[in-house]
């Protein structure tokens, strides 16, 4: 298979180090002129930018928490005029505020160079019709992988999430080559391509690029197999830029970061630089981006990183895929959830007891989540659609609140098992 | 008025044996007892001979207990009185959010225990009609 851009995702290590150390000291540059939050950081530490020499330096510079994003909301760290800001996206926050990053005319440029290059690694060309499946909108994976697929040259079917009985009509009538959804979803539209009647030969599907979400080896080869198709995963995260920071190439080992756009660090539980092939947690810094650009950003993701040569003639790192998380956070059918986004939910609703536990599962590929509430004292009533009332309440404002539909199911009190005093907030059954 | 107490219900095994026993244990004599059930959860409801000592003890042993009041009614045991009472909060514009009821052989009365939408309106059409209405104690 091709590559989109020859030049940059072959080139040698030691070219991509310069190419890194240039960037990086153009960034720190930058940012200690425009950004006040990393000014007041860097000199808090003393570094100044004329300390940043190469790539290896990158070690003397602060970190950025996804807190940081929150604290600074809506755009307290952009770090240019909001008139230059073309497009603003934005995720899940750990409270009721949203995670949101803006990009400039040329970060949009990059980060469709940076999902052409993955989309191209899918087996995507000009000649390609690509079917995206992921939502459009505030979530960055459909306009990602759109605008990816459009530097390509491909058509775009921008179908967007939901209603799978179309889906799968477009996908069969308009000779979709490569799908973008989630894995689950991908799974899902496996089952339900036979459940509809229709036969996967009359498809003309080759491949699908699946992410936002982990998944296992299982997964894929159920995928490839009930849509037979190569299945690719891609890599993302919107506070670095959105779907495309990593994809896999044709060997499947792996994930290429695009290392000329994102510097990637593997740390240790001492936040020290791992070696490479050691696990850890993935930080991140954006050597070009201009609008939100961020240093040493924590994604809590935690891998590993592999430099040994690909198959692929890629010379890009590739990361191993993701262990787990450092912080609570969930991914449940493609969307960011966190524990305490559902406990501030129940403490607005005013006369809720705040125990209650979230169960993630997955049936038909598809996950679930349940929310079990202990039923207060004030909250009961001996007449049912009173309690029926209050549950779809609940239903209704974690829906709003976390974008996806939750089952809430009450419980008596004191029936939420407690460790140390403390509540168990989560019982993922997902085995990932 | 007749005091009831309604106790919030896990789908769970067990769970209506470790009521009675919470009763049992403190000497505590049921007079009714009944179950609304969903798929996830059911309301017990239930009245004993001495109500507010019973809801201390389940409230001890951990249920969720509130205690509500229903209108209750005495009928003679035989067809068509309970048909006379709902038609009678029928023709009065009163909703029945739930009833039950129980037949007492010994004396031949039938009591007819219930909630509605509109308490004071059905009290009145009742007492007009002459019902025997139950106060606290309903045996």
């Amino acid at each position: 298979m091709g590559y989109f851009n020859k030049a940059i995702e072959t080139m040698s290590r030691a070219e991509l180090e310069t190419l890194q150390s240039e960037r990086l000291k153009n960034l720190v540059a930058y940012v200690y002129e425009r950004v006040p939050f990393y000014r007041e950081k860097m000199n808090a530490m003393r570094v100044k930018p004329s300390d940043i020499h190469t790539i290896a330096d990158i070690v003397k510079l602060p970190f950025t928490e996804k807190t940081d994003l929150r604290d600074n909301y809506p755009f307290g760290l952009f770090a240019v005029p909001e008139r230059e800001v073309v497009r603003v996206h934005a995720s899940s926050g750990t409270t009721g505020k949203l995670t949101v990053v803006g990009y400039t005319k040329a970060d949009l440029d990059v980060w469709s160079e940076v999902m052409a290059r993955s989309l191209t690694c899918a087996g995507v060309t000009a000649d390609s019709t690509v079917h995206v499946s992921y939502g459009y909108g505030l979530f960055t994976g459909g306009l990602g992988a759109h605008d990816g697929a459009s530097k390509i040259g491909a058509r775009v079917v921008p179908a967007s999430s939901g209603n799978t009985a179309r889906q799968l009509m477009l996908l069969k009538d308009f000779k979709a080559t490569t799908l973008c959804c989630t894995p689950s979803y991908a799974a899902y539209l496996g089952d339900a391509l036979y459940e509809n009647g229709y036969d996967i030969r009359d498809f003309s599907l080759k491949s699908g690029l699946f992410g936002a979400e982990p998944w296992t080896e299982e997964m894929r080869a159920e995928i490839e197999k009930k849509l037979r198709i190569k299945a690719y995963d891609v890599y993302g995260l919107s506070e670095i830029m959105g779907p495309g920071v990593s994809v896999e190439c044709e060997a499947q080992n792996g994930m290429h970061v695009w290392e000329d756009h994102f510097f990637p660090e593997i740390l240790d539980d001492d936040l020290q630089p791992a070696p490479y092939g050691e696990q850890g947690e993935l930080v991140f810094t954006t050597l070009t981006k201009q609008a939100l650009p961020l240093l040493r950003y924590r994604t809590k993701d935690i891998c590993s990183l592999h430099v040994d040569p690909c198959p692929c003639g890629r010379t890009h790192v590739r990361m191993g895929k993701i262990m787990g998380r450092k912080d609570d956070m969930l991914i449940i059918r493609g969307v960011n959830v966190f524990p305490s986004q559902i406990e501030t939910v129940l403490l607005q609703m005013g006369n809720v007891s705040p125990h209650y536990q979230l169960v993630v599962g997955r049936e038909n590929n598809t996950d679930t989540l349940e929310v079990r509430v202990e039923l207060a004292q004030g909250m009961f009533s001996d007449e049912v659609k009173h309690i029926e009332a209050l549950r779809s309440d609940m239903e209704s404002r974690l829906h709003s609140a976390l974008g996806l539909s939750a089952r809430v199911k009450l419980v008596e009190p004191n029936t939420i098992p407690r460790s140390e005093g403390k509540a168990v907030r989560v019982v993922d059954n997902r085995k990932l | 008025m007749v005091k009831q107490m309604a106790v919030f219900m896990e789908n769970r095994k067990g769970r209506i044996g470790e009521l009675t026993k919470v009763l049992k244990k403190n000497n505590i004599d049921l007079v009714t007892l009944s179950i609304a059930d969903t798929k996830d959860f059911g309301i017990l409801r239930c009245i004993t001979r001495d109500n507010a000592r019973a809801e201390q003890a389940l409230r001890a042993a951990g249920f969720t207990v509130t205690t509500t009041e229903l209108i209750g009614v005495e009928v003679a045991d035989e067809p068509g009185r309970l048909a006379e009472v709902t038609e009678l909060l029928e023709e009065n514009d009163v909703n029945i959010e739930y009833l039950y009821s129980f037949a007492r052989q010994s004396v031949g009365t039938g009591i007819i225990l219930f909630k509605v939408d509109n308490e004071a309106l059905a009290l009145k059409a009742l007492k007009d009609k002459g019902v025997k209405i139950l106060e606290e104690a309903i045996i």
